[in-house]
């Protein structure tokens, strides 16, 4: 069985696709996917060797036939996006693709047209199979790119026989955020000791135990506020989530992520054999 | 006078540009539209009064009059209605509200309700000077664009209005940047946050708003991102340093304008570059 391990952090900037990335470069056998899709930042630090591209097409959008339109206005007063203004033109990035206006247009000028909004990409890496995506501004279907590239790394790992799909999952609590954890095996949150981290935090555990998926916590940079990270230890352990990691604060990511590296690979630091043991003790929980 | 702060990834800072640049002005609104993680309230600590509900309407089938034609969930394009054997079945998280299925039934057998997605909160405080309009976004729920366009309903046109944007660059950002005079980026000077800031200098010149740049921690990774805004003609609007009394007001929730005079004063040259910056461009 392929395990699915999915890393967020609710909140961003807290070093989520550090871990990954270390991660990733520990993992013997794993199928690495960007589930970030609209700030995907792993490749910065992968390089691929892209070997494949697919064209993602999300919701379809309404286009109307200029010369067919008898300028009756049901098209505009039916849409509840307000996608359409009063000369019958279409805000592409308000039509939701609800496919309303063709149902209501009375000469049928209107059809609905696939529209491309965005690419994935499977990749050779030094740490193996990458599967990423690009999602096009502004475009609608972020969660929906999320299962594409989800399903797409499933494949490969079948295909590779891998034993693992480790997911660099996206921020907040919405629609991608569901995509790229529903079904994992375990979630692991990367959260900071500050007010917000914590507000955050309990937010995206509360939608992983909305969806019932086991969860686990990792707190970065610890040390830059110690009462704090003891106030979110003391909370996890009273609600039963287990705090797998407590990282101090470094300049060694910053420092690797400018020349292009994992943590691990680039330093031999404290950080870096405390990354190893978090990684040991995540594999061991999944893979049990 | 509407301005949005944005950053194309969290945690650059762009909560933290908000609620100071909010503070800092006075006599302003502060939107926080970031509702998946409404955080900017944490730094200010005000009591927050419900204002209404956001509410999107979900169908319901009357099986009286249902004749199990299937019309609806042919129709419906987000996959939000199911034709059993014996009944249709929704879903009403995927649902979007469009009205599609009430107008397709051939029977008359649908009706909508309104169903809660999320909330509008608001809070003053005589001391600040400032009113701040939160929206939140109900756990499980995974569309955040309604909030935001609710919450924004709220913007009073003669104040200025800072809008906290939520990160990354798909539909909710659109929905919070696209009617702003002036957007803020935020970034870091790392390898993310110039591949992040290039993909919403994108997004911006898209939308076809005004924009310059803010780079907070400034000191850390490497001289990319100013490299970048020079070569590519962005103004770099303010630098905030890596600094550690900074940091730690950041992480105990406190504004740090609040406890640093002079950056008051930096924000507010911030603003008023912004307003010079507009009316020179014929906007005001
Ligand atoms: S498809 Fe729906 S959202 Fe798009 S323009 Fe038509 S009615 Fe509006
Ligand atoms: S209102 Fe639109 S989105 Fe909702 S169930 Fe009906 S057709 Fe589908």
């Amino acid at each position: 069985m392929v395990k699915q391990l999915t890393v967020i952090s609710g909140k961003g900037g807290t070093g989520k696709t550090t871990i990954t990335s270390s991660f990733a470069a520990l993992a013997e056998n794993a199928v690495i996917a960007d589930c970030d899709v609209d700030a995907a930042d792993m490749h910065l630090i992968l390089h691929p060797d892209i070997f494949e591209t697919n064209d993602f097409y999300g919701l379809k959008v309404a286009s109307i036939n200029k010369n067919m339109c008898v300028d009756c206005g049901k098209c505009a007063t039916s849409c509840r996006f307000e996608a359409i203004n009063r000369y019958n033109l279409i805000d592409v990035y308000k039509c939701e693709g609800c496919a309303v206006c063709e149902y209501v247009c009375p000469v049928n000028a209107i059809s609905m047209v696939e529209r491309k909004s965005g690419e994935y990409y499977c990749s050779h890496t030094r740490f193996g199979t990458l599967v990423h995506a690009k999602l096009g501004i502004g475009e609608e279907a972020s969660g929906k790119l999320v299962s594409e590239v989800r399903r797409r790394a499933s494949e490969l790992a079948a295909e590779d026989g891998s034993d693992m799909i480790l997911i660099d999952g996206p921020p907040g609590t919405g629609c991608a955020v569901i995509a790229a954890i529903t079904g994992t095996d375990l979630v692991l949150v990367v959260t900071e000791p500050t007010i917000s981290g914590i507000h955050d935090l309990e937010r995206v555990i509360g939608v992983t135990r909305h969806f019932r998926i086991p969860v686990a916590v990792c707190i970065n940079k610890c040390d830059i506020n110690m009462s704090l990270s003891q106030k979110i230890y003391d909370h996890c352990k009273i609600n039963g989530i287990s705090v797998m990691g407590m990282l101090p604060y470094d300049r060694s990511p910053v420092a690797a992520m400018v020349e292009g590296k994992s943590v691990v690979e680039y330093s031999d630091n404290s950080l870096s054999s405390m990354i190893r043991s978090l990684w040991f003790e995540v594999s061991a929980r999944l893979l049990k | 006078m509407k301005i949005a702060i944005a950053s194309g990834k969290g945690g650059t800072g762009k909560t933290t540009v908000a609620v100071n640049l909010a503070l800092a002005l006075g006599n302003a609104q502060l939107l926080d539209c970031d509702v998946e993680e409404p955080n900017c309230n944490l730094f200010l600590g005000f009591d927050l009064e419900k204002q209404e509900d956001v509410t999107i309407t979900v169908p319901e089938v009357d099986s009286e009059k249902c004749s199990l034609c299937g019309k609806c969930a042919e129709f419906c394009q987000y996959n939000a209605i199911a034709k059993l054997s014996s009944s249709i079945m929704l879903f009403p998280k995927l649902c979007h509200g469009c009205g599609g299925c009430v107008l397709v039934c051939p029977e008359n057998a649908i009706t909508e309700e309104k169903r809660s997605i999320g909330i509008i909160e608001k809070g003053t405080d005589e001391h600040f000077n400032i009113e701040l309009l939160q929206g939140t976004l109900n756990i499980g729920e995974p569309m955040a664009s309604p909030v935001i366009r609710q919450l924004q309903a709220h913007i009073d046109e003669s104040t200025v209005a800072i809008v906290d944007s939520p990160p990354g660059t798909a539909c909710p950002v659109i929905a919070s940047v696209a009617e702003m005079d002036y957007c803020v980026l935020v970034t870091e000077p790392t390898p993310f946050g110039l591949n992040d800031l290039a993909l919403m200098v994108d997004l911006v010149r898209q939308l076809d708003v005004q924009f310059g740049v803010v780079i907070n921690r400034h000191g850390i990774g490497d001289a990319r991102v100013e490299d970048y805004c020079r070569a590519e003609r962005i103004p770099i609007l303010m630098k905030i340093p890596n600094d550690r009394e900074i940091a730690v007001l950041y992480s105990k929730g406190i504004p740090f304008v609040e406890q640093m005079p002079l950056w008051k004063e930096n924000f507010r040259e911030l603003y008023r570059y912004i307003c010079k910056f507009i009316s020179y461009q014929g906007g005001f």
